[in-house]
Order: C-alpha cells, then sequence, then structure tokens
C-alpha cells in the first residue's frame, strides 16, 4: 500500500517546528506503525536526511512508550498502543497525519518524542506504598477481598503511555490519576497511606500544569489498556474522604 | 461546580413546575406567583423565602461561573500548541458545549431576569412594571412576540444540552459513580433531567403559540 506522511519535526524543545509530507510506497499491511516509520527512517537514512525521532522500546504494548497521535487519535483508530497498530487499519493512498503528544506538562523533545517525567513526578508524590524492604511476605498472609484485588489488577495495568492526557480537551490526567489511586486504595497494602497519597498526587498533577477534568470521557476511549471512567469517580470520593480527615 | 450545579438542578425543577401551573388558567398562575411571596408567612417577612432563594441562586452562580473559568484558563494553559488533526470520537455532543452553552444560558439569564423581574417590559402595550400585578397577562404577551419566543427556546435547548452532560459530570465529580451501573443511571438521570426541564419550559411558549394559553 501507499502513503502520505504528515509528521511533526521539530529539531529540539526550543525550535519551531513544522508539519513535513512524506510519500511511502510498499507498506506491507502486516506492518506495525511504528515498523512503518523504521521504514521510513531508512528511506530518509538513505536519502541523507535525519531520521524521524519517536519513543519506543518493547513494542509488545507493555511499556507505553509509543506516544504517537494518529490522525487525531491517541495511538490511532484501534483500541491499542502504536506498537500493535498494524497498517491494515489504514487504507491504501491514505494521508495519515503524526503528531506527539500535546501537553504543556509533555514538552517536545525532539519531532514526536515528549519528556513524560511529569508522570514520574506524580508518582514520586505517593503513588507507592512505603514497605520494609526484605525477602516477600507469604502471599496469603494479607487476605483481600477477590472483588477488590481485580478491580486493582485491572486498573494496575495502566502502563502511563499519557494518551489520556493526549486525547483530553483539557489536557487532563485525571485517568492517569484515578488509575493510580484506584489500584492503590483498593489492596489492603494501600491503606495506611490511602488519604494523604490521594491530596500528595492531586497536587503534583495541577502543580505539572495538568488541566482540570470536565467528565467529558475521551481519555478512557483513547486508553489502550481501557481503564474505565469510574476511577475518576474514585479519585473524586478519595479525595473528598481525604479532605473530610484533614489531608 | 458540581454543587451549585445540583442547586441549580433543583431550581430549574421548581421554576418549571411553577411555570406549568400557566395551563391551570390566570388565576392559578398569579396566585402561585403571590404564594411565593408569602410562602413562609408568618416566620419569614414578606418575599422572604424569594429573597433567601435569590442571595442563595447568586452565589451558587459566582461559585459556578469562577469554577468555569478557572477550568477553561488551566485548560488554555494545558495545551498551548494545538493539534493539527484532532477526533474526538467518544464524548457526547453536550459535553463540548458546556462552555459556550453556559455562556448562552449566562446571557439569557440576565435577559430574561430584565425581562420578567426587573424590567417586566410588556412589549404588547409598552408598560413596565407590570402596574396590574398580572404576571400571567406578561408572560402571555411576551410569548404572543415571535422573536421573544425564539429566543426563549434557543435558550431552552442550551439548558438542555448543559443539563444533559452537567447532571452526570456533578455525579462524576462527587465520586458518586465508582460503577459502570452507577455511571449509566448518572447518564440515564441526566438525560430524563434535560428532557424534562426544557420540555417543561418549552411547553409554556408552545401552548401559546397553540392557542391552549391565552
Amino acid at each position: 500500500m501507499k502513503l502520505t506522511l504528515k509528521i511533526w519535526r521539530q529539531a529540539s524543545p526550543e525550535a519551531q517546528g513544522a508539519i513535513h509530507t512524506y510519500d511511502l510506497d510498499d507498506v506491507s499491511e502486516e506492518m506495525s506503525f511504528l515498523e512503518m516509520l523504521d521504514v521510513l527512517n531508512e528511506q530518509l537514512n538513505d536519502a541523507g536526511e535525519e531520521p524521524i525521532t519517536f519513543d519506543h522500546d518493547c513494542r509488545e504494548g507493555i511499556c507505553g512508550s509509543c506516544d504517537l497521535m494518529i490522525d487525531g487519535q491517541a495511538h490511532g483508530p484501534e483500541v491499542t498502543t502504536s506498537c500493535q497498530l498494524h497498517m491494515r487499519s489504514f487504507k491504501d493512498g491514505q494521508t495519515i497525519t503524526v503528531e506527539p503528544w500535546r501537553s504543556d506538562a509533555f514538552p517536545v523533545l525532539k519531532d514526536l518524542s515528549v519528556d513524560r517525567s511529569a508522570f514520574d513526578r506524580i508518582i514520586q508524590a505517593g503513588g507507592y506504598i512505603s514497605a520494609n524492604t526484605g525477602s516477600a511476605p507469604e502471599a496469603n498472609s494479607v487476605p483481600a477481598p477477590r472483588e477488590k484485588a481485580m478491580r486493582a489488577f485491572n486498573v494496575a495495568t495502566c502502563i502511563g503511555c499519557g494518551a489520556c492526557v493526549a486525547a483530553c480537551p483539557n489536557g487532563s490526567a485525571s485517568l492517569f490519576l484515578g488509575a493510580k489511586i484506584t489500584h492503590l486504595g483498593e489492596l489492603p497494602q494501600g491503606q495506611p497511606e490511602r488519604w494523604s497519597r490521594v491530596t500528595a498526587m492531586v497536587a503534583q498533577h495541577d502543580a505539572e500544569g495538568f488541566g482540570g477534568c470536565t467528565n467529558i470521557g475521551e481519555c478512557t476511549a483513547a486508553c489502550p489498556k481501557e481503564i474505565p471512567l469510574d476511577v475518576i469517580s474514585q479519585l473524586n470520593k478519595d479525595y473528598r474522604m481525604a479532605l473530610k480527615q484533614g489531608h | 461546580m458540581a454543587a451549585s450545579g445540583l442547586l441549580f438542578i433543583g431550581f430549574v425543577l421548581g421554576h418549571m413546575y411553577g411555570n406549568l401551573k400557566a395551563f391551570a388558567g390566570e388565576e392559578t398562575f398569579n396566585n402561585y406567583a403571590e404564594h411565593l411571596r408569602e410562602f413562609g408567612e408568618p416566620i419569614l417577612p414578606h418575599e422572604g423565602f424569594l429573597w433567601i432563594a435569590r442571595v442563595g441562586l447568586l452565589a451558587a452562580l459566582v461559585v459556578h461561573v469562577t469554577c468555569a473559568v478557572i477550568l477553561a484558563r488551566r485548560a488554555g494553559r494545558a495545551r498551548t500548541v494545538k493539534y493539527v488533526v484532532k477526533k474526538n470520537t467518544h464524548s457526547s455532543f453536550s459535553s463540548h458545549w458546556m462552555r459556550w452553552g453556559g455562556a448562552t444560558l449566562l446571557l439569557f439569564i440576565v435577559w430574561h431576569l430584565l425581562n420578567f423581574s426587573f424590567g417586566k417590559v410588556n412589549v404588547s402595550n409598552g408598560e413596565t412594571g407590570d402596574p396590574d400585578k398580572n404576571p400571567y397577562r406578561l408572560m402571555v404577551d411576551n410569548f404572543d412576540v415571535w422573536w421573544l419566543t425564539a429566543i426563549y427556546l434557543v435558550a431552552m435547548v442550551a439548558l438542555a444540552l448543559h443539563l444533559h452532560h452537567g447532571t452526570f459530570s456533578s455525579a462524576q465529580t462527587l465520586g458518586l459513580t465508582g460503577t459502570a451501573r452507577a455511571r449509566r443511571n448518572a447518564r440515564a438521570a441526566g438525560l430524563v433531567i434535560a428532557i424534562v426541564v426544557a420540555g417543561g419550559f418549552s411547553l409554556v411558549p408552545i401552548g401559546v403559540l397553540a392557542g391552549i394559553i391565552d
């Protein structure tokens, strides 16, 4: 298949970026989106041009590195990560626009690559449990109700890719925050720090410059791990409880 | 935002109920208007209940608009470079109209108060201040003018959209939608409240147009 690619090129964080147009012939439907970009980069390299920088790592859909806005949708038209998106999801002769995540909290480093350290700082603010190191405790020593454990596991699939922020018209990271709050708040190990965690993480979220949630729901549609919108409700509930308890 | 919004939902439900008394005739409607002023007497002074409601609603409006401005400004700062292509695939039409629709409603509220509370301008005979103390007449004469009816009906569309997303959104903000089922119920509540309130308000001008109320 033949494709026309409109790709955001930006030499450095301070440089002025612009959309560049590239034609690519002979793209296989079996290629992943990233493999297609690899082919384009080989072509650019052969022509003596600077290859396009984009984030990628595991290419298995579990690391959350491949943050591409493909034709106006985070990770493209399928519910998956960009690396697990295949070219059969596109039509022969299609024009595809590829942009980096647009969020002032995720500054563009180069071309399609953005700095998502803001998420790391939110996690550092409270997205953990404090436990003594040593040998792993016996798993059954702390019982967890099955329903709560399942919910925690389901939302723990969040890979922190930032698609929720990219898709949100407000540029809010509430789905990410909600996933972490729900994940740790449902389990017994997360209880001692539950209330201080939520206020600290929300404060860091706001300090990073993410927008406020207006419950539109674009985040959950873009999420490759299908984190449901009710985690934001859980986040709000925990935040309310924390304020009540003086945190 | 959510708490002040819930107060407004309660208010529009009550207001709509009162408006529907227009179908019961001039006397019932005017009596209702008078009874609103006598509500709570003799413990409350004359119009006491009305003034408590007015002050409460005004405070809620200030809170609501302030929150909206803060959210809009935060959203603006969070994405200063816009996408070349951006598709919204999942969100409701109403959720994208909260800001413009809200501004429309604010303008309408100012107009509506000038029209029926402060000015009480009767367009048909040029009287102001409702000298006959006949709110029913004022309303019917008002809706006999096509452009006043048009303004009203456009505002009701804006109100329906605002309530559709607003009801769900306030439940979500208050943390009441922790399960998929609760979320579905909140969305359904939004739809029902939007249709009942905006539909109920619209019945009155439609009734005047149809000649049921005259």
